[in-house]
């Protein structure tokens, strides 16, 4: 395969330069630029267009096994192809949980069969995420984890969370950090502040994240271990990080596009694509992240795909679980960030490709001579409205439905093979 | 007349001129209830239906009986016994009963929004009787309408609302409605009690009772609900009422004049005990008295029902 002419965008090593694309088989062998005379069948022609390394989404839930009735490996995987995303890292809260070899295979053996994207699952931290014993994370790693997570069942016990940091190490794999004191945030349903008070409904107060950040960020240092922490949504938290990150302690973070690009207002409608965890917080937080993404601060912007069906999520406000999908709006949020935010687009490409390759520890994120050939290639200048018919995702909780975007995924590629074209 | 409204959600939305135009009608109604056949035909042939989710025993019978005397058609459902037992969600049984093609739903439900909700997809009036924390406005335009009534006017008032402002949708609904009116509202709670950012709202919040007291025209007492002591709000009952009362003595500190209200039901010997009640300074009874006229005032605006009374 040759992509001819496009604007070839590597985060990974900086280089922005107008070239030729040419991959064999699964692997990229060679970047030409100033182009050259195409040497293959199979030409794409990129003119003006970016063409740059598939996205990684480093945190999703793709609810399989167990809840395939909200999504499923396939349709996870139609919706990354469709969103840019090569990668897919999977959260281990299935049903049953991703606590053990067997499920981690049968995870890597349906992805073979069925995904058109690379599916990476995340291994639970404890048995069950019940933060009570630690899972089998060798043998995990040995069927194909790359990473450890109870996310949304996050370990209460600081013992324990020490013994997840050192027995995670122990087999090369990061621990990524959902930071939440179930009993802070109690009962409450959307960001705490005078808005909750007007709208009637209980608040998750800020502090509820940020205890845990900084709970994280301490037992990080004490131990010496890396720890990822996923999407913050305060100022407060992104002050504890950057002062963390200040002293060289081996701590990343991401944040989602939604706390980027959307705040509390978007609850008064009481519709419950607004809900999820972390709530939707208020203007000076998403300015506080978007100044994290500047400052490298940040350095993932990950979806937390969470698929709920309609029939869940059209209820009271109160009642309906957390979380909406995101796989398809993540590329144009990114660039939506570098438009309207002056956020310098390597930096924010480097989000979404080499950041969480490093710090998963897995190929893939960059574009150069001997990668993985998975390319995405993006027509910036196309200008589109997110309408709930383009969701690929079984479940359509967007709270982006009706936005409007600049640049849009025409092609993606994984390991050499076409697996989405746009309008077809 | 202009009325422009298709729902009642809240009171933050209404303006201090609908208010007054709902006070003018409700006090044309009043002499209704002192008839002998207390049933004007005004309503004729409109359907309300009180949809109530949650137990009501003041706002559901005057709901009810406002809209008999107006001679529209009542139908009364709770949640025991109604197919949300079933586990229907309450959108899908608001489609159905919509079906039906009521004039005016009634809706009184545990959880916030949902009368918004029903507002955005139902072509019907909605009524909010109440929802989750949220508002309750048909019980502040009934105090304000008492105070109004018992005073002459609102403007300067010093209203004190005691107790649980956190889960009290009353409280909340009667910030709104007072702000409009040019009350000075001070909400009194102990900090566990007192929502996030409710100082905001141009009320003045304060955590000690009798430094306020002596110069309220108005005590508002907020019921407190039982349910909330195990949730670590405050230590008990007999703390509670020693520092947020309403009792003999505190009756006593209260300036000439000043009067006692409580939006019921009563936990009495909590928050209120009987001396209070039953003291001269009570319009307890008034409020509901009041409750029926402001609703059929309601009932009257929201299914346009023809010439004014006089």
């Amino acid at each position: 395969m040759w992509i001819k002419g496009g604007r070839i965008l590597d985060p990974a090593t900086n280089a922005d330069q107008v070239g030729d694309v040419c991959i064999e088989g699964a692997e990229i062998v060679g970047i030409y630029p100033g182009g050259k005379d195409a040497d293959a069948n199979d030409v794409i022609d990129a003119t003006g267009l970016w063409v740059m390394p598939g996205l990684i989404d480093m945190h999703a839930h793709l609810r399989d096994p167990g809840f395939e009735y909200k999504e499923d490996i396939y349709t996870g995987s139609l919706a990354a192809a469709a969103g840019g995303i090569t990668t897919v890292i999977a959260m281990a809260n299935t049903d049953p949980v991703n606590d053990s070899p067997a499920v981690t295979e049968y995870i890597i053996e349906k992805a073979k069969d069925v995904a058109l994207v690379r599916i990476l699952p995340v291994g639970a931290a404890t048995k069950g995420q019940r933060g009570k014993a630690l899972a089998e994370m060798g043998l995990m790693k040995a069927s194909g984890i790359v990473g450890i997570s109870d996310d949304g069942a996050p370990i209460e016990d600081a013992f324990m969370l020490r013994k997840v940091l050192e027995y995670a190490s122990t087999f090369g794999l990061r621990v990524i950090s959902h930071p939440e004191d179930k009993s802070l945030s109690a009962s409450g349903v959307m960001n705490e502040g005078e808005l909750s008070t007007r709208l009637g409904l209980s608040g998750i107060p800020k502090a509820a994240e940020e205890v845990m950040v900084a709970r994280d960020v301490i037992v990080s240092e004490f131990t010496g271990i890396p720890v990822h922490i996923t999407h913050i949504s305060t100022k407060g938290s992104m002050d504890i990080v950057k002062r963390a990150k200040g002293k060289g302690m081996p701590v990343s973070c991401d944040a989602t596009p939604h706390h980027l690009l959307l705040t509390e207002e978007r609850v008064s409608s009481y519709v419950a694509n607004t809900k999820m965890y972390p709530p939707l917080r208020e203007d000076q937080d998403r300015s506080a992240l978007i100044e994290g993404i500047k400052a490298s601060a940040i350095d993932v912007i990950a979806t937390d795909h969470a698929p709920h069906v309609r029939d869940e999520k059209d209820r009271d406000f109160d009642l309906a679980p957390f979380g909406v999908i995101g796989m398809q709006t993540l590329l144009p949020a990114i660039i939506k960030l570098h438009l309207e935010y002056e956020i310098d687009l390597m930096k924010v490409l480097s989000c979404v490709t080499i950041n969480p390759a490093r710090i998963l520890g897995i190929d893939g994120g960059t574009i150069c001579p001997g990668a993985r050939a998975d390319i995405t290639i993006v027509d910036p200048n196309a200008v589109w409205t997110f309408t709930e018919d383009m969701i690929k995702s079984k479940s359509k909780n967007s709270p982006f439905i009706g936005m409007t975007f600049k640049g849009k995924v025409v092609y993606t590629i994984v390991r050499g093979r076409k697996v989405y074209k746009y309008g077809s | 007349m202009i009325w422009a409204h298709k729902d009642l959600i809240g009171m933050e939305a209404l303006g201090r001129d609908d208010i007054e135009n709902i006070f003018d009608i409700a006090t044309s109604f009043k002499e209704i209830s002192t008839r002998e056949i207390k049933k004007i035909p005004t309503l004729r042939g409109k359907t309300v239906v009180l949809l109530f989710y949650e137990p009501s025993t003041r706002t559901r019978i005057s709901f009810e009986i406002a809209a008999k005397r107006l001679s529209a058609d009542t139908v009364s459902l709770s949640a025991s016994g109604s197919s949300f037992e079933k586990g229907e969600t309450i959108l899908d049984a608001a489609k159905n009963i919509m079906a039906m093609a009521p004039d005016c739903i009634v809706i009184r439900y545990p959880y916030a929004g949902i009368p918004e909700l029903l507002a955005q997809i139902l072509p019907c009036s909605i009524i909010n009787a109440g929802d989750g924390f949220h508002e309750h406005p048909t019980q502040a335009l009934l105090d304000i309408y008492s105070m109004r009534e018992h005073f002459g006017y609102i403007d300067g008032l010093n209203v004190l609302i005691v107790g649980d402002v956190m889960h009290s949708r009353v409280a909340k609904s009667n910030v709104y409605g007072l702000k409009k009116f040019g009350a000075d509202v001070t909400l009194v709670a102990p900090r566990t009690l007192l929502p996030p950012g409710i100082d905001r709202w141009g009320a003045s919040v304060c955590t000690e009772f009798d430094s306020e007291l002596p110069d309220a025209d108005v005590v508002m007492m907020l019921r407190i609900q039982k349910e909330r002591m195990k949730q670590q709000f405050f230590s008990g009952e007999r703390e509670y009422a020693l520092f947020y009362g309403l009792d003999k003595s505190r009756v006593e500190m209260m300036k000439r004049g000043a009067i006692i209200m409580h939006p019921g039901p009563i936990n009495r010997g909590v928050e209120i005990t009987y001396d209070a009640t039953e003291s001269a300074r009570s319009i307890i009874l008034d409020q509901v008295e009041n409750g029926l006229a402001i609703r059929m005032a309601l009932l009257y605006l929201f299914l346009g029902g023809g010439k004014r009374v006089d």
